[in-house]
């Protein structure tokens, strides 16, 4: 196998992670405030997804959507100057970590309401239909908010009117700190898709090729007309929920398994495989960091939001 | 339902409430290509009131029946809004809106401010509520001050057909979100001439609906038509009132009320609501604050704190209605 996309992908799944690995340095600083949700080692599924997103298509993310910011190309040092409450900040200091909208990169925003996107992207996905575009909508969510009826609505709503949505729920097997297998009465989420008369299917997240493979057939069907489809990615945090999360609550063998199919170990391996050189695979990680440490630097030098438009933007 | 069209220059209809939604509804669907209609049985039934009668027929799939979903409702409106939408989706009862609040509150409200109006949310939320015979605890409250605490959503509630059809051209064609509050009693009511095709006004302001000169009473909805029966009977005992019934609640014409209330020197809210946390606590702290001098305490009427029963007995003994209003007006001036 081809090493370049491997590579590739490696080099993003860097990105997101030395971004949200700073964002750790800087909340534990307290340069940053509040609380801060990490995906590190969701990487994957952000990174596959990122090339199908089309120049209409609407991304819908939830709290935990660092990564889908970046995967979306906004800038990281704007994000990180949001998430330190900057006036250059994407959303001026409006949004933070856990709200970070970005139109005008796809990014229709997180959402720290546990699947509430879900109603909303089947919204842009009907807007489609009405503006001529080929829009497929993409809502990500985590598998806790399988539980919510919103995503239930949402499904329906979807299905109901072929509506094109994707649904990928990133299934990282922690409801917050509640272990998903002990909410539901069938853990492989992917078979509700059933229920909905919609395809669904599970698939490794943290494989950015078979999550561009599979994830891409869902945006292919949605934008011919087909309909939403359910996928459910397999992945894993290596962090807790929240930044100071003490992620006591894991079971016996999970840390050292998550260690050995976590996206950066598992295209390591595969580049390895393909006979890339170890420097070369270094690379990736320490030009991501280069890259994080600069635009860090430059979203700490900016000033503060300005109190006094605290007020702006509410209304026409 | 009659001819509901806009004609080429204003015009009036004989129209009754509903029938003069249908007009609102008509002519947005008509004149902005970006609206889209939906709801629970609004399309192909007309809604459950009727008052959707024909459009989907003339309006083809911009107007359309959802499932009964109502998350999936408001959070769709919000993101075909954000997308360049102006959808007017309808909650059949004030009391459904509950389980979809979150994409009101937290969504909804937030779509502008967060982005810093790099997204806008212009949905029309057209609901109905209130007291009517038989309707049970679960459809029949008046909910407009939840609604009232949320900044970024405007708010208002129409009495007049008029006014049904004003304020809802006048919400459609805002750009911020709007709640706009109707009455089920009054959709076959009211049959009277209303102006169709006029200029699209702005959400705000009032209606002076009675002048006087012994007090202000501030008021809204349905029970503007209890308050104006009051007003008119203590007419006949020498007392006074100003009837000003405030069809926006955001905005809220507080300017205009101050300087009612400061010529009568006297102010009371009368609203459907219950009393704790209603809008007129609202209405009179503003009052307050501006240091009116008033010669009586303040008065707030409206339903007890306590849930709605069914039975029409019942309602009659807690909600008041134009008597015991005006009751409650006499026995106040007279302290």
């Amino acid at each position: 196998m081809d090493g370049s996309q491997p590579l590739a992908d490696l080099r993003q799944v860097w990105r997101m992670r030395a971004f949200e690995e700073r964002v750790r340095e800087l909340r534990l600083a307290g340069d940053a405030v509040g609380s801060i949700h990490l995906g590190i080692g969701q990487e994957g599924v952000a990174v596959g997804a990122s090339c199908l997103i089309g120049p209409d298509d609407a991304v819908f993310a939830t709290y935990r959507g660092h990564s889908w910011a970046i995967a979306c190309g906004v800038e990281p040092e704007k994000l990180f100057a949001e998430i330190l409450g900057r006036a250059t900040g994407i959303n001026g200091g409006r949004g933070g970590s856990a709200h970070l909208t970005a139109p005008g990169y796809r990014f229709f925003g997180e959402n720290s309401i546990v699947g509430a996107g879900a109603p909303i992207a089947c919204g842009a996905a009907l807007a489609g239909r009405h503006d001529g575009t080929d829009r497929v909508a993409l809502t990500v969510f985590g598998d806790g908010a399988m539980n919510q009826g919103a995503v239930h609505e949402a499904m329906n709503f979807a299905a109901a009117f072929s509506l094109p949505v994707v649904f990928l729920c990133e299934n990282n097997s922690w409801s917050e700190l509640t272990a998903i297998d002990e909410m539901v009465g069938e853990p492989q989420l992917w078979r509700r898709a059933a229920g909905y008369g919609m395809p669904g299917e599970r698939i490794d997240g943290n494989d950015p090729e078979q999550v561009r493979d599979r994830l891409g057939d869902a945006f292919e069907v949605a934008r011919e007309g087909g309909g939403p489809t359910l996928v459910e990615a397999m992945t894993q945090r290596l962090v807790g929920h929240y930044i100071g999360d003490a992620d006591q609550y894991r079971r016996p063998g999970e840390r050292e398994r998550d260690a050995e199919n976590e996206p950066v170990a598992l295209l390591t391996r595969r580049l390895r495989d393909a006979g890339v050189p170890d420097d070369e695979i270094a690379g990736t990680e320490r030009a991501a960091r280069e890259e994080m440490d600069a635009a860090s630097a430059v979203a700490l030098a900016a000033p503060p939001a300005d109190p006094a438009t605290a007020k702006e933007h509410l209304y026409a | 339902m009659p001819d509901t069209s806009v004609a080429a220059r204003p015009e009036a209809r004989e129209l009754t409430y509903g029938e003069a939604v249908n007009a609102a509804l008509r002519r947005c669907l008509d004149e902005r290509p970006d609206t889209l209609l939906y709801g629970e049985d609004i399309a192909k039934p007309g809604g459950v009131f009727g008052v959707t009668r024909g459009l989907r027929r003339d309006f083809g799939d911009r107007v359309f029946d959802t499932p009964i979903s109502e998350s999936a409702i408001l959070g769709s409106a919000v993101g075909a809004a954000m997308l360049g939408r102006r959808p007017i989706v309808e909650i059949m009862w004030v009391d459904f809106s509950l389980v979809a609040f979150d994409q009101v509150v937290n969504q909804l409200a937030n779509v502008r401010y967060v982005s810093r109006g790099e997204l806008t949310a212009p949905v029309t939320i057209r609901t109905q509520q209130g007291s009517a015979p038989g309707a049970c605890a679960q459809h029949s409250q008046s909910l407009e001050a939840l609604f009232l605490h949320v900044p970024g959503l405007r708010v208002c509630m129409p009495w007049t057909a008029q006014d049904a059809y004003d304020l809802l051209v006048a919400a459609v064609a805002s750009d911020d979100p709007v709640l706009v509050i109707e009455n089920r009693t009054l959709y076959p009511a009211g049959k009277g001439p209303v102006a169709l095709g006029g200029p699209v006004q702005t959400p705000g302001g009032l209606r002076v609906r009675r002048e006087g000169s012994d007090a202000t009473v501030v008021t809204w909805g349905a029970m503007t038509a209890r308050v104006l029966a009051a007003a008119a009977g203590l007419a006949d005992e020498g007392i006074s009132l100003e009837v000003l019934e405030t069809v926006w609640l955001n905005p809220f014409p507080t300017d205009e009320i101050v300087a009612s209330a400061t010529r009568t020197g006297a102010l009371a809210v009368v609203h459907e609501a219950n009393v704790t946390g209603g809008f007129g606590a609202e209405v009179v702290a503003r009052v307050a604050g501006r240091g009116v001098p008033l010669r009586v305490p303040p008065l707030r009427l409206g339903l007890p704190d306590t849930r709605v029963p069914a039975a029409p007995s019942l309602v009659a003994g807690l909600l008041p209605g134009p008597d015991a209003v005006a009751g409650s007006v006499r026995d106040w001036l007279r302290t």
